[in-house]
Formats: C-alpha cells, sequence, structure tokens
C-alpha cells in the first residue's frame, strides 16, 4: 500500500447514536453513541483492520458504512460519488458493490433454504442469469470456496462451523463484489479451522483484487491480515497505522495496553503488562474530554475536559491523545 | 517434588446417546501436585470439559465414567456419595465456568450468592459471611466491594461477574481450583487481570489449579504443566516449556502453528487441514490419522503407544517409536 494507492471508500465524520427509551412516556433519554466521530480513508486493495474492545463499536461501523443503518451523521463517499443521502433505490447498484461476512454464520443463513437455494438467490437479486447458469455460477463458487457439488443440496444444519463460514464466503463473493467488510469472521472458529478460513480469506482476495474491512478482537489474526489498523475506543478513533508500525511502535496509551495485554505463546516471555484499571464506561454515558481518561495510565487534568484533537505524527500514523 | 493431590488413571467418560455409548475421553491419565498449575489445551469438542466435570462429579445426567479411578488426597472420588462430594467441592475442590452468567443466579444479589457457601460449610453467621464476603471481593480487585454486595449479576460487567465467580470459588480456600475457559468470553485487557489474578492467588495460596483454555497464550503465561486433548485422547503431555520448545505430537505443532503470532511480521500460517471427528465416528488406529501428514500404514490399523520424549515428557504417536527406543531402549510410558 504506497502513498499513492487509490481510495476506494472514504468514510467522513460518521456518527452513529441509538436512542436510548425510558420512563413511562418511553421519551428518548439519551442516546448510546456507538459510533461517534469515524473518518477514513479505505484504499483499493488493502485489508483495513478495526479492533477494540467488546462495545466499542466496530460492528457498528461496518454496518453503517454498508448502509444496514441510518447515518446519524456524516458522509460515505464510494469511488468518488457521495452517496450519504441515497434512497435504497438509488443505493443498489452500490450494495452490489458490497457485501458483508458475519461471525455467525448459522444466524446469516436461513435454515430452510438449502446452500445451493442461498446461492442462487443471490444471482436472482442482482443478475438476469438463467436457472442453469445460476447452478453453474453457485456449484463454481462452492468449489471456489473449498467445498464440493455434492453441498449443493445440503441444509445450513448438516455443515461444520468452518463449513458455514465458506457458504457465509460463497454468498459474499458471489456477485464479484470489491469491498467486503468481515466482521469476526473466525472468532467462532476453533484455531484449526480459523486457520484455513483465514487462508481462504487472502486467496481469495488476491484473486478478485478484493478491499476488506476486518473487524477483528483478536490482534493475532489481525497483525498477520491487515495492512492498515484503526484501533476504536468507546465509538472514537484512537490511532490508525500502517499495521507493522501500530505493533512495533504503538503510540496511544490504549494502544499500547492492548497491545501488551495480549498473552503471548511464548514460554518464559518478559511480561512489562500495562495493567489498565477498571471497565470500559457506558456509550451511553462517554467520559468528557478524551474517552480513555477514566483508565488511562498518564492521563493529566485537562485530559477530563479537552478531546484530543485527531492528527498524523508521522506519514501515515494518526494518534489522539493530548500527552503523546 | 512434592506429591499429586488428585491423579486421573485410564479414565473413560461416555455419554448415552441414540447412536449408542459413546465415549468423549478415552482412557485419560494425569495428575497434579500441590501448587502446580496443570492446563488442558484442545479444540472445541475434544473432551475438555467433559474431563473437568468428571472430576467435579457434575456430569450431564446421560454421562458418566465407565472405566479407570481419580483419586483426590488418597480419596477415591468415584465411590464418593452425592453427599460427601458436596461437601468435598464446598471445602476443598472449586470450579468456575466460561461463562459466568449462566453460574451466578440472576435473581439473588452478589452478597446473597458470596454468603451461602460460606454459611453452610465454614458455618459462619451471617454477619461474619457478609464481613467474608466484603474481603473475599476486595482480594480479586473489585473496588467498592460493600456495595457491589447489594447488587444483582446483571448489574456487573463481564469482567466483574468472572471476579465474583472465582471469589465465591475461592470463599472455601479450595485445595484444587477447577477453571473452564475463565477468561474465553472477556476482552484482551480483562483476561489480563484475570490471569495476573490467578497467578497471584496461587502464589500466596499455595492452591492448584487445573487451567482449561485453547489459548496457546494463556496456556505460556500460567501453566507448569500441559495435557494436549484430541478427540477424547491425551496426546501430549509435557511441562509447559517441553510443549511450547519441544512439541512431539504432529497435532500439538499443528495447533502451534495455527495461530498467528502477533510478534511476527512473517508468521507463516500453517492450518491443520480437516476437522475434529464427531464423537459418533469410528477412526481405526491413530485417531488423528486422517488429518495427519505424517501418517504411515501402521498408523491407519493400530493405536499409538505413549512413547517418553524425556522424564516429564510423553506423546503417542508412531513416530516418536524409533526415537524412544534409541534414547531409552524401548521403555514405555505410565505417564499419558
Ligand atoms: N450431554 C452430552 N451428550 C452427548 N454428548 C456430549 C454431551 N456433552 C458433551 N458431549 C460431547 O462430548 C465431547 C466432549 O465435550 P466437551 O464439552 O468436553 O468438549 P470441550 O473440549 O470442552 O469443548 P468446548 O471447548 O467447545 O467447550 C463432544 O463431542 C461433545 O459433543
Ligand atoms: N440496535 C441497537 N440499539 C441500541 N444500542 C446498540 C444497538 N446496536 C449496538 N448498540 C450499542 O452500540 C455499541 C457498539 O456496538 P457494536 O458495534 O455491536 O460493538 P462491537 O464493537 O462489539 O461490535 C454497544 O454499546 C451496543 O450495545
Ligand atoms: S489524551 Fe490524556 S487521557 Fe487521553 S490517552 Fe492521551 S494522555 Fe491518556
Ligand atoms: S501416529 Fe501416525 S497418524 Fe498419528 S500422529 Fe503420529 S504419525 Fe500422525
Ligand atoms: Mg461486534
Ligand atoms: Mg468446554
Amino acid at each position: 500500500m504506497a502513498g499513492s494507492a487509490q481510495v476506494l471508500y472514504s468514510v467522513k465524520g460518521v456518527k452513529k447514536y441509538y436512542p436510548v427509551k425510558g420512563g413511562i412516556l418511553r421519551r428518548i433519554k439519551n442516546h448510546v453513541k456507538a459510533v461517534d466521530g469515524i473518518s477514513v480513508d479505505i484504499l483499493k486493495g488493502e485489508t483495513l483492520g478495526v479492533v477494540g474492545e467488546s462495545g466499542c463499536g466496530k460492528s457498528t461501523l461496518g454496518r453503517t458504512i454498508l448502509g444496514l443503518e441510518q447515518l446519524t451523521e456524516g458522509n460515505l463517499v464510494y469511488n468518488g460519488t457521495n452517496i450519504s443521502g441515497y434512497s435504497k433505490k438509488e443505493l443498489k447498484p452500490f450494495k452490489k458493490e458490497m457485501q458483508m461476512i458475519f461471525q455467525d454464520p448459522y444466524a446469516s443463513l436461513n435454515p430452510k433454504q438449502t446452500v445451493g437455494e442461498a446461492l442462487e438467490e443471490v444471482f436472482i437479486i442482482h443478475t438476469n442469469l438463467s436457472g442453469k447458469e445460476r447452478r453453474e455460477n453457485a456449484i463454481r463458487l462452492l468449489k471456489e470456496v473449498g467445498l464440493t457439488e455434492e453441498h449443493f443440496d445440503r441444509y445450513p444444519h448438516e455443515f461444520s462451523g468452518g463449513q458455514r463460514q465458506r457458504i457465509g464466503i460463497a454468498r459474499a463473493i458471489a456477485i464479484n463484489p470489491s469491498f467486503i467488510v468481515c466482521d469476526e469472521p473466525v472468532s467462532a472458529l476453533d484455531v484449526s479451522v480459523q486457520a484455513q478460513v483465514i487462508k481462504l480469506l487472502q486467496d481469495l482476495q488476491k484473486k478478485h483484487e478484493l478491499t476488506y474491512l476486518f473487524v477483528s478482537h483478536d490482534l493475532g489474526v489481525v497483525r498477520h491480515l491487515c495492512n492498515r489498523v484503526l484501533v476504536m475506543y468507546l465509538g472514537q478513533m484512537v490511532e490508525l497505522a500502517p499495521v507493522d508500525r501500530l505493533y512495533e511502535n504503538p503510540v496511544h496509551p490504549y494502544t499500547e495496553a492492548l497491545l501488551s495485554s495480549i498473552p503471548r505463546p511464548v514460554v518464559g516471555a518478559k511480561r512489562d503488562r500495562i495493567r489498565l484499571q477498571g471497565d470500559l464506561p457506558s456509550p451511553a454515558n462517554p467520559p468528557t474530554g478524551c474517552p480513555f481518561h477514566t483508565r488511562c495510565p498518564i492521563a493529566k487534568d485537562h485530559c477530563a475536559a479537552e478531546r484530543p484533537e485527531w492528527r498524523e505524527i508521522e506519514e501515515g500514523h494518526y494518534i489522539a491523545c493530548h500527552e503523546r | 517434588m512434592s506429591e499429586s493431590i488428585l491423579s486421573v488413571n485410564s479414565m473413560v467418560t461416555a455419554f448415552k446417546t441414540k447412536d449408542g455409548l459413546l465415549p468423549a475421553v478415552r482412557g485419560a491419565s494425569f495428575s497434579v501436585k500441590k501448587g502446580e498449575t496443570l492446563c488442558i489445551v484442545g479444540e472445541s469438542g475434544c473432551g475438555k470439559s467433559i474431563t473437568a466435570l468428571s472430576i467435579m462429579g457434575l456430569l450431564p445426567s446421560n454421562g458418566k465414567v465407565t472405566e479407570g479411578s481419580i483419586t483426590f488426597e488418597n480419596k477415591n472420588l468415584l465411590s464418593l456419595k452425592q453427599e460427601e462430594l458436596r461437601k468435598l467441592r464446598g471445602n476443598d475442590i472449586s470450579m468456575i465456568f466460561q461463562e459466568p452468567m449462566t453460574a451466578l443466579n440472576p435473581v439473588f444479589t452478589v452478597g446473597y450468592q458470596i454468603r451461602e457457601p460460606l454459611m453452610i460449610h465454614q458455618k459462619l453467621s451471617k454477619k461474619e459471611a457478609h464481613q467474608k464476603g466484603i474481603e473475599l471481593l476486595k482480594r480479586v480487585g473489585i473496588p467498592a466491594p460493600a456495595s457491589r454486595m447489594n447488587q444483582y449479576p446483571h448489574e456487573l460487567s463481564g469482567g466483574m461477574r468472572q471476579r465474583v465467580m472465582i471469589a465465591i470459588a475461592l470463599s472455601c480456600n479450595p485445595k484444587l481450583l477447577v477453571a473452564d475457559e475463565p477468561t474465553t468470553a472477556l476482552d484482551v485487557t480483562i483476561q489480563a487481570q484475570i490471569i495476573d489474578l490467578l497467578n497471584d492467588l496461587k502464589r500466596d495460596f499455595n492452591m492448584s489449579l487445573i487451567m482449561i483454555t485453547h489459548d496457546m497464550g494463556v496456556v505460556a503465561e500460567i501453566a507448569d504443566r500441559v495435557i494436549v486433548m484430541y478427540a477424547g485422547e491425551i496426546i501430549e503431555n509435557g511441562t509447559v516449556s517441553e510443549i511450547f520448545n519441544n512439541p512431539q505430537h504432529p497435532y500439538t505443532r499443528g495447533l502451534l502453528s495455527s495461530v498467528p503470532n502477533v510478534d511476527d511480521p512473517d508468521f507463516h500460517l500453517n492450518p491443520i487441514a480437516g476437522t475434529l471427528p464427531l464423537l459418533s465416528e469410528k477412526i481405526s488406529g491413530c485417531r488423528f490419522h486422517p488429518r495427519c501428514p505424517h501418517a504411515m500404514e501402521k498408523c491407519r490399523s493400530v493405536s499409538p503407544d505413549a512413547f517418553q520424549a524425556a522424564p516429564t515428557h510423553s506423546a503417542r504417536c508412531w513416530l516418536m517409536e524409533d526415537e524412544e527406543v534409541r534414547q531409552h531402549g524401548g521403555q514405555r510410558a505410565s505417564t499419558v
């Protein structure tokens, strides 16, 4: 990913708030600030990792930029076209370009539909292929993700978790999208199957020149798979950097703590872990100023008062912190 | 070397199913010493939890230990009456579960759930139990413990619930703590807090720990010894450095190279082909042979013995046969 890389999808100041209702009148009492101001240019052909603790807004970000959630604020510019205010109909050609792979492949498949039907359905919605062509294409897809023609007439419950994830992947690549949001696609899988699916995702990316937004809490998988990584905390961006820079030289105190918390599979490794105090605050009631100040080991008084600005500290490496 | 507190010998645990009686654990033997941490590793479905539940006497109603023995401090656990087992679980052995929300009762306060076992097993008064409960919550690092006593489980975060579980499990000062994936559902920063806590507790109370996990990073941080399970069998048993620095079984090696190394930009991912067999699947010879890159003719028909790679290290794989004959004059291992 050189500096000259082209921007495929520009995410500008995106916010997604969910209302919290309460009281007898069920009035809106408050908002969960699930995504609270994310701006990032996703480059053609890259894998952009999104990491952070559970509840920090990773999935919401993924869904929002796929147009599956109404934007609260911000702009989405896909391949030069601002699609933020688009109607469902206007969005259709763009939806064909963007797909999603989910953590729980079972929940994303219809249990009453055979795998063949599930794949053909995608062609019915987005193409005018004949029945015969649809079947041929579905079988080609099954083979491409490491399944066989025999799987065509089987139902989701007849597959293992890893196989179901392959079906989810086949569906996502069926109509040659350019951009895929992978939301924890291997988190529910055992390590040996997880490694197989990671390999498949890498092979498909190369073959079809795909761009991935890869959401994960597994920092090992992210290092292995991603070109750049965005670290989120309570809906906000705290650090963005090329993958090796981020892992070798994390600058934001939260990234530092996150990386130092990973248990390393090395016996007797020196552990100088940064112990974070306390738990993640509620996104309905985020701290003022820097969202991390309640747990930050180097927080100063002004951190609670002013939100740090997002700035570039070296080429392609951004952070939001007053002290670093 | 100190003596074993727990020893499991040739244990078989089977389930009554519509396909007949199927063994989920197939002849497991291992022991745990005083103050030692044993990690049980392996992929989902390999028999880790069932091994733990067999020891605890908490198997689901269709499961039973059908062969072998489990000895805790010279008591044969399999011959104890339900009542005696319950007493043992309240005083000497405790267990923590993967999902703290299912193990804590949602309708009772944290305080109630932590006082109960203290009042029953240690015969404390309600007031004493309350005081002790606050101390326990403090010990596991819960801030403002007195006010937490009045809260309900759903009012706590996942990490805090897991700490409450640990506090309850520790209330009897157990000699042995069995922890089934206690950090799997937690974020890494919280997981790190729990691992630190368990390590502190081990050091301070010389407690023995059996820790079940599929995370090799967690194993490296906490284990003294490791057993690796595959499809119901213990296929390798060694000290933590033997397992990580000199793994013998092809499955153990596969597990270690299936996890991307977070510190290595050029890590080469080398997945094991295929998937774990079903409980009902019949496999001749070595149970790993359909997935093993080194499988030989013999592997398909004859189940491998346990061979010794070092006095404390053994594995079930035919590849080790020649090696062992050369080094140890053909002695067979007794530890796997
Ligand atoms: N009540 C039951 N009836 C029938 N089979 C069972 C029952 N409980 C467990 N099993 C089977 O026993 C085997 C071992 O189960 P166990 O829960 O010990 O695996 P595990 O390694 O701990 O898995 P995980 O990591 O997913 O918790 C599995 O094949 C499982 O399907
Ligand atoms: N439909 C919804 N209604 C209310 N809150 C929601 C909804 N979806 C997500 N949230 C909240 O938004 C925050 C971010 O959620 P999510 O993006 O799913 O987190 P994760 O990083 O785990 O994927 C969480 O606090 C979550 O509870
Ligand atoms: S701005 Fe302050 S509180 Fe936030 S990360 Fe930086 S030092 Fe810590
Ligand atoms: S006994 Fe044979 S099949 Fe089994 S692990 Fe060893 S080499 Fe592989
Ligand atoms: Mg999510
Ligand atoms: Mg289990």
